[in-house]
């Protein structure tokens, strides 16, 4: 709304300081990161170290770590495709209409933003034993559908809210059925939500930890599970390399997420 | 704009019942278990027999459970706290800034946000190790002889907590502050009042919304957070989340673990109830009504 600039006085310099030292604090970690992983091993005391490829080429022959790369893809499309169908569903539900139960079922979609993850993972997993359910690959997509589901239904509720109903009264009006009305005006119009919904999705998948670590069971580790069972061993190149590796898949997303800008939401 | 009409329904719409099915079986039922889980006894061979007792309870409110809880309320609070107190400038920053320097920072606050944790304590980890870049420089130019031992220290612990929740804190400060009109800045500037006045009875009344939501958003998952301090300071600290996570993973006494996880969600609501009472009597709003919630 550049109509509306308001007045924007000159930040303090204490302020840009603080912000300046912010930065530093979480970028220097990063650069360290991203040098080292490119360090070849040092010959002897104070001989410098020479640029290396080696972490990375071992990070890719790695089969553990492949393994568990191919389970965080596996798992995150999965949860994404569930999630995004069920939260944009649920979305349409709690804009469009007016039902008895919506303020409660509104409710309870957020409980699992604001709950502590440790206890969805703990519920989930007593659950899963309850239900007879073997944990792995099955169970972490039902784990991550659950917390995703949540994210979708907001992406696309604030899609929703700045959406223009005359434009299906219109194509209503001209004798299309509810059906073609929903894929020919309806999608298309809140087509950049459901897309920033599962990016979302996937991120949050991709990414967990907790939820994970109790709903994973034994020798199905994600991404995150293997690095976090590879640093408990100590700081090795190896890590580095795939960290950086983790890094750089980031900023495509940001970079990615940051473009189609076109009113689309950013984040909760 | 006009209110859209909405059709009223007698019963949820199809559409709704997937998701809401979805949340009956996979959330509440879950939590419901856990809630069985609390008072029930554990069995012979790590599994559960449903026999209804208080006794988790009892055991979870002993001295030794109670201080463990009470390091991880210190720990969540220092974060949420050290959270506001940078975050706050960020984001006046980044309010304050021009279009094009904001989305930069925008984007610079969101790439850490979306980096994975582990990654991010890992990187800290690395920084602070004794073969890392602070001792490695420091080292080559002479100012220590020895490397220093950061790793395992409160200070890693410290930065890790405190990086890894900057952002939960500065995107709600950043959505009130760019919502604030600054022209009352200058008001009060003109009215002479000096800078830390303004600061107290104009900014952040008005900015309440962001600090509130920024706060409970580092202070909720900071607290059952353990993975940072385990990597950071050496698994030496026991915290709320590696107990629970103990009860589940090492001793398999699953109803204690249920019990210390309800108490979680109490300490949880109680901090915040707390929390939300002080903010509510302390500088009440200016002007109510220009702030959104």
């Amino acid at each position: 709304m550049e109509s509306m600039e308001k007045i924007r006085p000159r930040s303090p310099l204490i302020a840009k300081l603080m912000t300046a030292i912010a930065f530093l604090m979480l970028y220097v970690p990063l650069f360290a990161l991203v040098i080292y992983s490119f360090l070849g091993p040092s010959a002897g005391p104070g001989s410098p170290q020479a640029w290396t490829l080696e972490w990375y080429r071992r990070i890719l022959v790695n089969g553990e770590v492949l393994d568990a790369f191919n389970m965080s893809i596996y798992v995150g499309i999965w949860s994404t495709l569930v999630s995004t169908l069920l939260g944009t569903a649920a979305a349409l539900a709690i804009e469009r209409f007016r039902f008895p139960g919506r303020q409660l079922f509104d409710m309870i979609t957020h409980v699992p933003l604001i709950m502590p993850e440790i206890v969805l993972g703990l519920a989930l997993l007593i659950w899963f034993v309850v239900l007879r359910i073997t944990l792995g690959p099955f169970s972490m997509i039902l784990a991550h559908t659950t917390f995703s589901v949540s994210y979708v239904i907001i992406t696309v509720k604030s899609r929703l809210q700045g959406f223009d109903d005359s434009l299906e009264e219109a194509a209503h009006d001209l004798g299309a059925s509810p059906w073609q009305t929903f894929w020919k005006v309806t999608l298309p119009l809140i087509w950049p939500g459901v897309l920033s919904g599962a990016l979302m999705a996937f991120t949050l998948s991709f990414d967990d930890f907790l939820i994970t670590f109790f709903t994973a069971g034994v020798g199905s580790d994600t991404l995150p599970l293997k690095i976090y069972s590879m640093i408990k061993f100590g700081v090795s190149p190896e890590i580095n390399a795939l960290s950086t590796l983790m890094l750089g898949a980031t900023l495509i997303l940001v970079v990615f997420f940051f473009r189609p800008s076109k009113g689309a939401p950013t984040h909760a | 704009m006009l209110e859209p009409v909405e059709p009223s329904l007698r019963r949820p719409p199809l559409l709704a019942l997937p998701a809401m099915g979805w949340f009956m079986w996979f959330l509440l039922i879950p939590l419901g278990f856990v809630v069985v889980y609390s008072l029930s006894t554990k069995g012979l061979y790590g599994g559960v027999v449903y026999h209804f007792t208080f006794e988790n309870y009892q055991r979870a409110t002993d001295w030794i459970y109670l201080r463990i809880f009470w390091s991880s309320v210190k720990l969540a609070t220092l974060t949420a706290f050290s959270c506001l107190v940078i975050g706050y400038p960020m984001a006046y920053v980044m309010a304050t800034a021009s279009l094009r320097v904001r989305s930069a920072l925008l984007v610079l606050v969101v790439i850490p946000f979306w980096t994975n944790f582990v990654v991010r304590a890992y990187a800290i980890k690395l920084l602070f190790g004794e073969a890392g870049p602070i001792n490695e420089f420091a080292l080559a130019f002479g100012l220590i002889h020895e490397p220093i031992v950061f790793a395992n220290s409160d200070l890693s612990v410290w930065v890790g907590m405190v990086t890894n929740y900057l952002p939960f804190m500065v995107l709600p400060l950043y959505v009130a502050l760019e919502k604030f009109d600054f022209s009352l800045l200058e008001a009060a500037k003109d009215l002479g009042a000096p800078g830390w006045k303004i600061l107290l009875k104009v900014l952040i009344p008005m900015t309440k919304p962001g600090i509130i939501t920024g706060t409970i958003f580092v202070f909720t998952p900071a607290l059952g957070e353990f993975v940072i301090p385990d990597l950071l300071g050496g698994a030496k600290t026991m915290l709320m989340g590696n107990l629970i996570t103990d009860q589940f993973v090492k001793t398999r006494d699953w109803p204690f673990g249920s019990a210390l996880s309800m108490l979680m969600i109490l300490v949880v609501t109680a901090s915040l109830g707390v929390y939300l009472k002080i903010s509510a009597t302390e500088n009440a709003p200016v002007d109510a009504t220009t702030v959104e919630d």
